[in-house]
């Protein structure tokens, strides 16, 4: 019996004691092989996991991404267990002024929110207008076959069906980029609701993840919800044609999504470029960034680590971005690579510029 | 300081001054102490990680139907209401089952094949993972419901508050089932016997001999099941709609405090709002305790006393 005892509890502690061995091995490891460590945003998560696995077959250095959200990259990077943060949405003030150094957001491609909607025999593309789209997400327009909608598409035959509205259960920036969109055109929205990753939604249901929009849009007659791009093309759901500014109504393709960049953009890039003025720009498209110090000597990091960083950003905007369209995501358009390449030159590693 | 309390609690019993006796008593009450010291530290980080938003709501967290990240002001009742109204919905759904599972298998077919399949079976069932529950509950259940609406006249969501119910509710039948049926076994015999003896039929005695003895046991199955019901997470987060406001009928879509913690915890930006979810844990927690609580005092109401 005493035996038993004993042996219990030197199983116990040798147990334990292997564990932190464990830990402090790997990250030994990751260190030691010259090994980048990200975490951030699940929407660009497809498109990395492609580029970092090129560039670890090109040039052996091997990135480790963790997709834990937007808000989680940030948290990290804040925290300093990263050696870069992904997000979808730019840092706003707060978080930049809780930030224990200065941050720089250096954009890696763009992605666009579209509506998608499940009419069961309508095979025409619905048309929305900004104002439309807001007052169905406010509850205010409760059936397709309301006089708005069919103003929009006088040929098509829109049913005498209730319109069920679907939105993200979960914090994500596919929300914030809808909810930014929502609060610049309508100014009800912007009062009631606002803008954030996760909000108070004033009708419908939410569902988890884009995988859940889209199921539950493609499984609910009269459905309408918004996705990523990416999953829209993807899974071939029907998507709205949503007006611009210019008052076009400009279809969710690549091209368009990178047209909605060429506008007036900020030097440090945190810009939103939903309800974009260019003329040819679809109306809900963002930017998704990759967050890095500015200054990178913390932390008791060597100048190696710093340019092995900014070199795979750097190869991120120029060489990776020939990966972006095939996996449907919208390459960034030539004037915004001069802007991040402009970003990246203003990483230091103390007082001298890191090269690249 | 420790080892003066277990000596002193050890002292009390007999075989104290054994040696091997002592040693082994002594790692079993740690090892017990350990468990309550796990809890204890839960509820206590839960309750340091709520002080921030503690502070901003006070009361009224509690009776607020608000939720609302932008502005930062946040209301439990929602969820709290849709916590209670699931598991006790599912609970009403699953009593009748267990209690005729739980006679089938313990008065009717005590041994043999048909028990054994109806046991492997309910096993099974309580090993299934809760994202299983929640994926044929999405594919297979939904469409059914949404027919049942459209007949009804409600709009045709599909996932709400019935669905998460009933999935809930089998989720939570092998643990009813399985208590009910082992003490439906341990009626004893001669008070069975006595019954049957004094021109009682099958039913009767059932009626008025195993079930009222075995009602605390029952019970206890019940809470058991409630338990269970009050923290499942990903079933229900998948069925029930993700709505911050309390269901006006039984198909609208609804929200419970396991669902929205799991869904916004991640992504959640700013010390109130995190806080504010965190609280949602506690108030959880303090729920489950209260439920436990009160099932066990019932549960020694309803005892059958055999002196």
């Amino acid at each position: 019996m005493r035996n038993l005892i004993i042996a219990l509890f030197a199983t116990i502690a040798l147990g334990s004691c292997g564990n932190g061995q464990k830990g402090d091995n790997k990250e030994a490891q990751a260190n030691a092989e010259g090994g980048i460590l990200g975490a951030g945003a699940t929407f660009p998560y497809p498109l990395y996991s492609k580029m970092f696995d090129v560039y670890h077959n090109s040039f052996g250095t091997k990135v480790n991404y963790q997709s834990i959200g937007s808000g989680g990259g940030i948290k990290q990077l804040q925290e300093k267990t990263v050696d870069f943060g992904a997000s979808d949405a730019p840092m706003n003030d707060e978080q930049m002024s809780k930030s224990p150094a200065a941050i720089v957001h250096i954009p890696i491609c763009l992605g666009a929110v579209v509506i998608t909607y499940n009419l069961p025999g309508i095979t025409d593309a619905i048309k929305f207008s900004p104002d439309v789209v807001a007052d169905i997400y406010l509850g205010k327009i409760t059936k397709w076959n309301d006089k708005a909608l069919i103003k929009l598409n006088p040929g098509v035959k829109l049913p005498d069906l209730a319109i069920a509205v679907m939105h993200r259960s979960d914090g994500s920036g596919t929300s914030y980029v809808f909810t930014d969109y929502l609060s610049k055109v309508s100014k009800e929205w912007n009062d009631k609701v606002g803008k954030k990753t996760s909000v108070d939604w004033p009708a419908g249901l939410g569902a988890k993840g884009n995988e859940g929009v889209t199921g539950m849009v493609k499984q609910t007659p009269g459905g309408i919800g918004y996705v990523e791009l990416v999953f829209a093309i993807k899974n071939n759901l029907p998507v709205g044609q949503l007006q611009n500014k210019a008052g076009k109504y400009v279809p969710a393709t690549l091209q368009s999504v990178t047209a909605a960049a060429n506008v007036e953009l900020p030097a440090d890039m945190r810009v939103s470029i939903t309800n974009t003025d260019a003329a040819d720009g679809y109306p809900i498209s963002s930017f998704t960034y990759v967050l890095v110090y500015a200054d990178q000597s913390y932390g008791g990091r060597d100048e190696a680590k710093a340019k092995d960083l900014v070199k795979l950003i750097n190869w991120m905007i120029h060489d990776g971005q020939q990966y972006t369209q095939p996996l449907n995501y919208a390459p960034l358009p030539t004037d915004v690579v001069k802007r991040a390449e402009d970003i990246l030159k203003t990483v230091k590693f103390g007082e001298k510029q890191v090269a690249i | 300081m420790l080892y003066y309390i277990l000596l002193r609690m050890m002292a009390a019993k007999s075989n104290f001054f054994n040696a091997e006796e002592r040693t082994f008593r002594l790692s079993l009450s740690a090892i017990a102490l350990i468990l309550i010291l796990i809890l204890v530290g839960i509820f206590c980080t839960l309750l340091s990680a709520s002080i921030p938003s503690i502070q901003a709501s006070g009361w009224k967290f509690l009776f607020s139907s608000a939720w609302d990240p932008v502005t930062n002001d946040f209301g439990s009742l929602p969820f709290l209401v849709g916590t209670l109204l699931t598991s006790l919905l599912a609970l009403l759904m699953v009593l009748p089952f267990s209690l005729a599972i739980g006679l089938f298998l313990g008065e009717y077919y005590t041994e043999g094949r048909v028990s054994q399949t109806f046991k492997s079976v309910i096993e099974l069932l309580a090993g299934i993972p809760s994202v299983i529950y929640g994926f044929w509950g999405l594919f297979v259940l939904v469409p059914i419901i949404r027919s049942i609406e459209t007949s009804v006249g409600v709009i045709p969501y599909g996932i709400g508050l019935f669905t998460a119910s009933f999935v809930l509710a089998i989720m939570i039948m092998p643990y009813a089932v399985s208590i009910t049926r082992q003490v439906i076994t341990m009626v004893p015999r001669h008070l069975k016997e006595a019954a049957y003896s004094l021109g009682a039929t099958r039913y009767e005695v059932i009626q008025k001999v195993v079930l009222p003895f075995s009602r605390s046991g029952i019970f206890a199955g019940i809470l058991l099941a409630l338990g269970r019901a009050l923290g499942e997470t990903m079933a229900v987060t998948m069925l029930i709609g993700n709505t911050h406001s309390i269901p006006h009928n039984i198909f609208a879509p609804a929200n419970t405090m396991p669902s929205v913690i799991a869904n916004e915890f991640t992504e959640a930006v700013g010390t109130i709002y995190t806080s504010a979810l965190i609280e949602m844990a506690l108030l959880l927690f303090i729920v489950t305790a209260i439920v436990n609580f009160i099932g066990r005092q019932i549960i020694k109401q309803f005892a059958y006393d055999d002196k």
